[in-house]
């Protein structure tokens, strides 16, 4: 039972790293109708400059974490702006095909710069986990934070997006942007700001993704990256609420496939969920369905 | 009001025979003269194969119009499906040997592509390439646990864990996670001329076909396909199991060329790099598929560029986002055109 | 071109069971099409509602409305290209439940879209053999290997798609790349590939969108030429009205997704429901 139990917060723990970066998936693809491919790699990114700010120039975490935020928002602006903004009327493979461009950019790019060798992630919260039962339970500071900052993130975004003026604008963009456009809603900086608040996301979850799953490399992202676009695909695309849904089955299914089913297939189950879920509802367990205009 | 007369497609694919043709004699007589470094002659049957493997993506991603990222999974399935079958065959010829091998492997990942196609397609673009990915990823996890062995009695498979007794003078064909070790190289340079010719044939013929043209017209408009009665569903199929042969075909000789294959070798990057290949050369331009594959798998193991082989990757990116742009971005296509007609101004000033 | 509007002979209607009119030369065959009761909601919106309607076997019918008023629905719901909700679509006395638009095509029903939706990126003839896809049957290995049927029946194909290019004169377009075509030439197109699947009913989608008084007096003439010569079903939504009145004999309108009214040319010109519902209420003075 206790076995059960440590297994139930791990998959919570990793369920809600997969939840943040899914968030970022979700919103840029409500909005701009692209499955933005280099979202793992902002992760990847925001984690290294974490672990610099942190090892090399000895600054505080919580510095570290803000510095990787706004080095991560900006990326997030800049490869809209040069990269998909250009192809807002191309077709969705072309668009695809760019973002797993802009993707091996980031991950060639990152290896050049700090090398494939794997670099130890500093820990960030304290070491010394709460104990109960008599220590036979033990939940690590690291997944207590994340489960946390998931939750207030989730509560901060439902405010946006549902409070204020810049979220409701988002919405209207996600809805129909030529009519958001003449209601005066500056269609492309909502876009560039929803990247940004996803890069941001992307910079907090590689960070919490490494305190997790410290060896950090040019390729930690693309994993996480992959599997939280399948939660947000799980959740249904577009729904904020389905993202937090999606990220946290997918990592209990993660982490109890991998302690109850076998280590190995742990990412072909993970997967095959997927599939299935794509195939009894294409449009998610939150998503709502679109039709084709004939 | 431009129109652009179609009548030159059989002209382009003969062409692009030709150059096959000629690009296999030059090599050949270069060979035969000993003007082809010993790492030129090693990256022959690679060339063949990658060049086979763009192929097969074109016809999935120029053809059908569906991106997959999982193309890796099938030469995969190929390359261990090819080199099971060449273990355990007892034929002399090695090339008769190679050729049943290729059969093997062709049909084993067509098989897989029937199993994966029937699930997939239903779905459609962003989903439907994502849900490729993740069957290349499960395709990667099952023959990483996969052990296959043989004996006198035949070939013995387990999953997962090894726990296979074999008989007297048995051996492990299939190590799970180690892949297949001392392979016996019998991939030639001529086996992989005649799979690339005979890809290019199949795939032109389909595409001069009727199933060929159903399958472009339900690229260019699903529901205009489906108004005058294509069964999209078959048609989408046919055109990804087709697809997923060839890539087996494709693995099988990549895999007997080689001394060691392990699962790793065919995992998600090479499913890009094939991607890499088609973008470059252009959707639905076999003869570009060609060319690209060719020169991205020889430029980087020449002399000049092998001091920047850790920029390959990343000028890869640069030039997969820029041609991107270049063939996408109106506003790029404004410049250019607008270049155009002041081009043909000029021209027209002259005469 | 337009004095012949009048001059056309218009049949007398006659009413069939469940309320339809249809021609009086076809009333001793059964109706191609026959709506019963057909509806449709999206989420909690009805699209269309109640919809009964019937289509003579040689009928040029018209679906016309105020926009929005669930014409194009119809032919959605027609093809299958939406389920409905409610009611059956009958075509020559088939019921279409549970089938799809492809196979729905198959019981004889062709249709060209509002906003066009051709083949693009493939030349003119090969749209046009698209469409011959049932009807020049040959396996795909035979294609791939060259066996004599690909031949034979490509021939086929070609002679095929010349002849029906030729209905609108296009046959010297057949090599040029469809989407490169000119916006009228696209229309024709679209009506020649529907033709090509040897359809029993040809729905028209505004045909005559984006055209001027003299390509649509020309039109006119095509549809009744079609219908003269394939002996088939026209049924054609239009905003056009001197089209719709000049080539229809029967009409019905349309309007909040119920029909308002039903006749002859003349009888919707005549009825105060129609002209409401195009002009609104006249003020009481």
């Amino acid at each position: 039972m206790l076995i059960f139990l440590n297994h139930l917060i791990n998959g919570i723990s990793l369920g809600s790293v997969y939840a943040i970066i899914a968030l970022g998936y979700t919103m840029v693809y409500g909005i701009a109708k692209m499955l933005n491919f280099a979202h793992g790699d902002v992760i990847m990114l925001g984690a290294y400059i974490c672990f610099f700010a942190v090892s090399s120039f000895s600054l505080p975490p919580l510095v570290g974490v803000l510095l990787a935020m706004v080095v991560c928002t900006a990326l997030g602006i800049v490869i809209e702006r040069l990269a998909y903004k250009p192809l807002r009327q191309a077709t969705s493979l072309a668009v695809l095909i760019t973002a797993i461009g802009v993707s091996y950019f980031l991950q060639n790019g990152a290896q050049l710069l700090w090398s494939s060798n794997i670099k130890m992630f500093p820990s960030l919260f304290s070491n010394e986990p709460i104990a109960l039962f008599g220590g036979e339970l033990k939940i690590t500071m690291a997944a207590i934070a994340t489960v946390l900052a998931c939750v207030v993130i989730m509560l901060v975004l439902t405010w946006f997006t549902g409070r204020t003026k810049l979220g409701k604008a988002m919405r209207a963009c996600s809805e129909d942007k030529a009519a958001a456009q003449l209601m005066g809603i500056n269609v492309n900086a909502t876009i560039s700001m929803t990247f940004a608040i996803g890069s941001a996301l992307a910079a907090i979850a590689g960070v919490l993704f490494c305190s997790a799953y410290p060896n950090l490399t040019p390729t930690t992202g693309s994993m996480p990256g992959i599997k939280a676009f399948t939660a947000a695909v799980f959740g249904g695309i577009g729904s904020i609420p389905g993202a937090l849904l999606g990220g946290v089955l997918l990592g209990l299914i993660e982490i109890f496939a991998s302690a109850y089913i076998s280590t190995q297939l742990s990412n072909a189950i993970v997967f095959a969920v997927l599939i299935v879920v794509l195939l009894v509802r294409p449009t998610g367990l939150l998503g709502k369905q679109v039709r084709e205009k004939v | 009001m431009k129109r652009i007369h179609l009548n030159k497609a059989s002209r382009v694919n003969f062409a692009t025979y030709g150059m096959v043709v000629a690009a296999y004699l030059v090599l050949q007589l270069l060979g035969s003269m000993g003007m082809l470094s010993s790492t030129m002659r090693g990256q022959l049957v690679p060339i063949c194969a990658y060049v086979a493997m763009a192929l097969s993506l074109n016809l999935t991603v120029g053809v059908l119009g569906e991106l997959s990222l999982g193309h890796g999974g099938f030469m995969s399935v190929g390359a261990f499906a090819g080199a099971v079958a060449a273990a355990a065959l007892p034929i002399g010829s090695d090339g008769l040997r190679l050729a049943c091998a290729m059969v093997a492997g062709a049909l084993v990942a067509a098989l897989v592509g029937v199993l994966v196609g029937i699930p997939v397609l239903r779905l459609n673009g962003d989903y439907l390439a994502i849900v490729t990915l993740a069957f290349g990823q499960i395709i990667k996890s099952i023959v990483e646990n996969l052990y296959i062995g043989m004996d006198g009695k035949g070939l013995h498979a387990d999953f997962l864990n090894n726990t296979m007794a074999l008989g007297e003078g048995g051996r492990m064909v299939l190590n799970g996670p180690m892949g297949v070790n001392g392979i016996q190289k019998i991939s030639t340079f001529t086996a992989g001329f005649v799979l690339v010719m005979l890809i290019l044939v199949v795939i032109f013929h389909l595409v001069g076909s009727r199933a060929g043209r159903a399958i472009m017209a339900l690229r260019d408009n699903r529901i205009a396909a489906e108004s005058v009665g294509i069964p999209v569903t078959k048609y989408k199929l046919m055109a990804f199991v087709i697809s997923a042969a060839m890539a087996g075909a494709a693995g099988t000789l990549f895999a007997l060329g080689q001394n060691t294959i392990t699962a790793n070798k065919f995992d998600f990057n090479t499913s890009i790099l094939i991607l890499v290949f088609v973008v470059l050369g252009g959707q639905g331009k076999m003869w570009g598929s060609i060319l690209a594959a060719t020169f991205l798998t020889v430029l980087p193991e020449t002399p000049a560029m092998r001091g920047l082989a850790d920029y390959r990757m990343l000028v890869y990116a640069v030039v997969m986002i820029l041609v991107m742009l270049a063939t996408n971005s109106p506003a790029v296509q404004d410049f250019v055109n607008a270049r155009l007609r002041k081009k043909k101004k000029k021209e027209g000033a002259g005469q | 071109m337009s004095e012949n509007k009048n001059s056309y002979p218009k049949p007398k209607l006659v009413p069939v069971p469940s309320t339809n009119i249809i021609p009086e030369r076809d009333v001793d065959k059964r109706p191609i099409l026959e709506c019963r009761h057909l509806g449709i909601d999206f989420g909690g919106l009805t699209a269309v509602d109640d919809f009964n309607m019937a289509i003579g076997r040689t009928e040029i019918a018209g679906l016309i409305g105020p926009n929005g008023a669930g014409k194009t629905t119809v032919f959605n719901l027609l093809t299958k290209v939406y389920q409905p909700t409610r009611g059956t679509v009958m075509i020559d006395g088939r019921d279409t439940a549970g089938k799809s638009t492809i196979q729905v095509n198959h019981m004889g029903v062709a249709r060209t879209f509002q906003n066009i939706r051709l083949f693009n990126n493939l030349s003119v003839e090969d749209n046009v053999k698209v469409g011959l896809h049932e009807h020049t049957k040959y396996s795909a290995l035979s294609g791939i290997l060259r066996l004599p049927s690909y031949w034979k029946k490509e021939r086929e194909a070609h002679e095929k798609a010349l002849e029906l290019l030729s209905i609108f004169d296009m046959q010297d377009m057949a090599g040029y790349q469809a989407g490169s075509l000119p916006y009228g030439a696209q229309r024709r197109l679209e009506i020649v590939r529907a033709l090509a699947t040897q359809p029993s009913l040809l729905l028209l989608d505004e045909p005559a969108a984006g055209m001027n008084p003299s390509e649509t007096a020309e039109l006119m003439n095509n549809i009744r030429k079609i219908r003269d010569t394939f002996q088939i079903a026209i049924m054609l939504i239009e905003h056009d009205m001197n089209l719709v009145m000049g080539v229809c004999e029967g009409i019905c309108v349309l309007n909040f997704g119920r029909i308002i009214a039903k006749g002859t040319p003349d009888d919707i010109q005549a009825n105060p429901a129609v002209i409401e519902a195009y002009l609104g209420r006249q003020k009481e003075a």
